[in-house]
């Protein structure tokens, strides 16, 4: 409770204590009404003053204005004629009682879900001179040495110098197992140290460290609004004076035309009901309920190491229809490995020296696996006149021989005849001045939750899923049927992926509740993360360009993570159309109901703030996500 | 120049009046209130002296929510 809080409680029991005194007290006449008025300001007088003030701003429709007029006007019904005053307070009390209770369950919820994304270090701790000192760590420069003492957490991202550990990722990927961390790994902020001291060498800046990063697009994703956000913010617009002046008609029309018909205008009546229609103008209830349950949907959400970048991707997530997947990184694990060397007439290690030498210039992480295979340093003198001979493969002179690293294609084009594998993979073909020299299978190993992935997400109504990848139409083939992926395209260049996006958003039939989520690891398919209607980069922790790139960030590498991020998003929407439709359908019931005078003020009360209260506790709901997880 | 700033206010209603009356003063080429957070992100106009524009901002958000408070 705050200060305010505390203040208003207080004016609560002051006032309700009063109210029940005067009740058993009998005075009447006008000490009666001059009695009642004490709990009446003490509990109202704020109210008042911020409705004197909106009229002076000219902001005459807010909420204290509406009660302001609905209590004098229940008091001036009560002076004139029934002398009952509780009426009139009773109103404000339980308007203010509402405020108050709305007021402290919005702090409560804000804490619970800052208290969730619990990431943000506090400290760094510096070595200075032989002896440690905690710093802010907004100051700390890139390549200065921090030390991460057990229990505390990484500040900042970096390498570590020095010291061995297990880290806890939880808060970040919502994975429990601890990672092993050695020196040389890199770090990245927000995990917790949980057993040896590390000393760190940072490689960013505080504000472009992962945890930073995390937060602030946490924080800001409630400004990318959906689309129920916008309906409501447009409702709350025309509602409110909609409202009123509909109380200004109850108020005078059917008086009037009572009056020409020679009838009772029974002014207090109609003026009763207007009254009551004013306290259910307020649109709190829905203005609040819709963007906390979408705030408390990306907090749960980021709890669970998925973040979404905004409202609107909830919405888009809970009805994806179609689920497009890159392979390699998403389905696999991204990691070629060699897996067999067939029909050479040399040593296996003598074979992979000559791959791994000829493919040396290259990035590719076909020789990357090659150079791991091979497993020592290599003497860069001993090559020379490497050509890439761009899809095809590399020539070279290692050690004074002609070696020749590729594929079919390759071997075709220099005349050599090569054998083909009956294993799936890719197959690099060897041959040493002119000579077939066998060849080395690499390939990709499919992760082993990705079949029961797409299991899930078939069970949770994805009609769809379709594979994409730069890989052959064998492999292709192989992995999809093996995971029950519906369909694949193989052999595409990073441009045509985009192409495929495109056929399969035109081949949509209903574009605007059907949407198509692209799986990538955001490496380099950023294009096809855009165009997509949701882009979903996976195992992005630490990739700036991933977070960058995608709509969806899943932190761990665990194709599981989807289905959770889709349930996630269902139940926060199933959530958002509960509190519209609850909020907007009790609201219309009390004013049919305050119109044909079946309502009172203490129902119209309750259609203001007792509807805003149950809503806020509904939207938290969407907090608890953690059985979306298992 | 975008800075974010912490703010006090009640209800969203309210907040989003705030965020509209923000959004019309000279010197601000947009605004966003994030009531869960209770920020406030002001995007300033090329030129304009941002603390000079606060206080117009705080005066313009004070006249249709008469107690709100920002930490400028």
């Amino acid at each position: 409770m705050n200060k305010k809080q505390k203040k208003m409680l207080t004016k609560i029991l002051v006032s309700t204590a009063l109210m029940i005194l005067l009740h058993f007290m009998p005075i009447t006449g006008i000490l009666r009404f001059i009695l009642y008025m004490i709990p009446y300001l003490i509990i109202g007088y704020d109210v008042l003053i911020k409705a004197g003030k909106g009229i002076i701003n000219r902001q005459p429709f807010d909420e204290c204005f509406l009660m302001a007029i609905a209590t004098l006007g229940a008091i001036a019904v009560a002076l004139s004629r029934s002398g009952d005053y509780t009426e009139a307070i009773a109103v404000m009390l339980f308007y203010q009682t509402g405020e108050w209770f709305q007021s402290y369950a919005v702090g409560k919820s804000r804490k619970n879900i800052s208290g969730l994304m619990d990431i943000r270090p506090d400290y760094a701790n510096i070595e200075s001179n032989g002896h440690v000192e905690r710093v802010d760590p907004d100051g700390v420069e890139i390549g200065s040495i921090i030390i991460v003492n057990p229990g505390e957490k990484i500040p900042i991202d970096g390498i570590v110098t020095d010291g061995n550990s297990t880290l806890n990722t939880s808060a970040l990927t919502g994975e429990s197992l601890p990672r092993d961390i050695v020196k040389g790994d890199d770090v990245i902020s927000g995990c917790i140290n949980m057993s040896g001291v590390l000393k760190i060498k940072t490689t960013k800046k505080f504000e472009e460290s992962t945890a930073s990063k995390i937060l602030d697009l946490v924080e800001n994703a409630s400004s990318r609004k959906s689309k129920s956000e916008n309906f409501i913010t447009k409702f709350a617009r025309i509602y409110t004076p909609a409202v009123v002046f509909s109380a200004l008609f109850l108020a005078f029309i059917p008086p009037i035309i009572q009056i020409l018909i020679g009838d009772v205008p029974m002014w207090g009546d109609w003026i009763y009901r207007a009254l009551t229609f004013l306290v259910i103008s307020c649109p709190c209830a829905l203005v609040i309920s819709i963007p906390l349950s979408f705030f408390a949907g990306i907090g749960g959400a980021s709890k669970a190491g998925i973040l979404v970048k905004g409202s609107n991707f909830i919405e888009l997530l809970s009805k994806t229809d179609t689920i497009v997947f890159d392979k390699t990184g998403t389905l696999t694990q991204g990691v070629f490995s060699v897996n067999g060397i067939h029909h050479n007439p040399l040593e296996d290690h003598e074979l992979l020296r000559y791959a791994a030498y000829a493919e040396s210039a290259s990035s590719h992480p076909i020789s990357k696996s090659l150079q791991a295979a091979y497993g020592e340093a290599l003497n860069l003198s001993r090559v020379s006149d490497i050509k890439e001979i761009s899809g095809n493969g590399v020539t070279a002179i290692v050690d004074g021989k002609s070696i020749a690293v590729g594929n079919e294609k390759l071997m075709d084009s220099l005349g050599i005849q090569s054998i083909r594998c009956h294993l799936f993979g890719t197959i690099v073909h060897i041959a040493i001045d002119g000579e077939y020299s066998g060849h080395i299978l690499i390939s990709d190993i499919v992760k082993p939750t990705a079949k029961e992935a797409i299991r899930l997400l078939k069970n949770h109504g994805v009609r769809k899923t379709v594979m994409l990848t730069g890989d052959s139409a064998t492999v292709a083939s192989e992995v999809a049927s093996d995971l029950g992926i519906d369909e694949f395209k193989a052999e595409l260049l990073p441009g045509d992926k985009v192409d495929e996006i495109e056929n399969i958003l035109s081949s949509v039939t209903n574009p605007s509740n059907n949407k198509v989520a692209f799986v990538g690891d955001g490496v380099n398919d950023a294009p096809v993360l855009s165009r997509a209607d949701i882009g979903i980069a996976m195992g992005a922790l630490g990739s700036d360009a991933a977070i960058e790139a995608a709509d969806v960030v899943l932190m761990d590498d665990n194709p599981k993570q989807i289905a959770s991020a889709i349930r996630i998003s269902r139940k926060c929407m199933r959530i958002v159309h509960e509190n519209i439709v609850f909020a907007i359908g009790v609201k219309f019931a009390c004013l049919i109901l305050s119109a044909f005078g079946l309502a009172n003020m203490w129902l119209a009360v309750f259609a203001d703030v007792g509807v805003m209260i149950i809503a806020v506790i509904n939207a938290i709901r969407a907090l608890f996500t953690k059985k979306f997880t298992e | 120049m975008k800075k974010t700033y912490s703010i006090e206010v009640d209800c969203a209603n309210c907040a989003s009046k705030m965020e509209d009356a923000a959004k019309k003063t000279t010197g601000v080429a947009d605004c966003n209130i994030n009531f869960m957070t209770l920020k406030m992100k002001v995007e300033f106009e090329e030129g304009a002296d941002p603390s000079s524009v606060m206080e117009n901002v705080l005066k313009n958000c004070r006249k249709v929510e008469s107690d709100c408070e920002i930490d400028f």
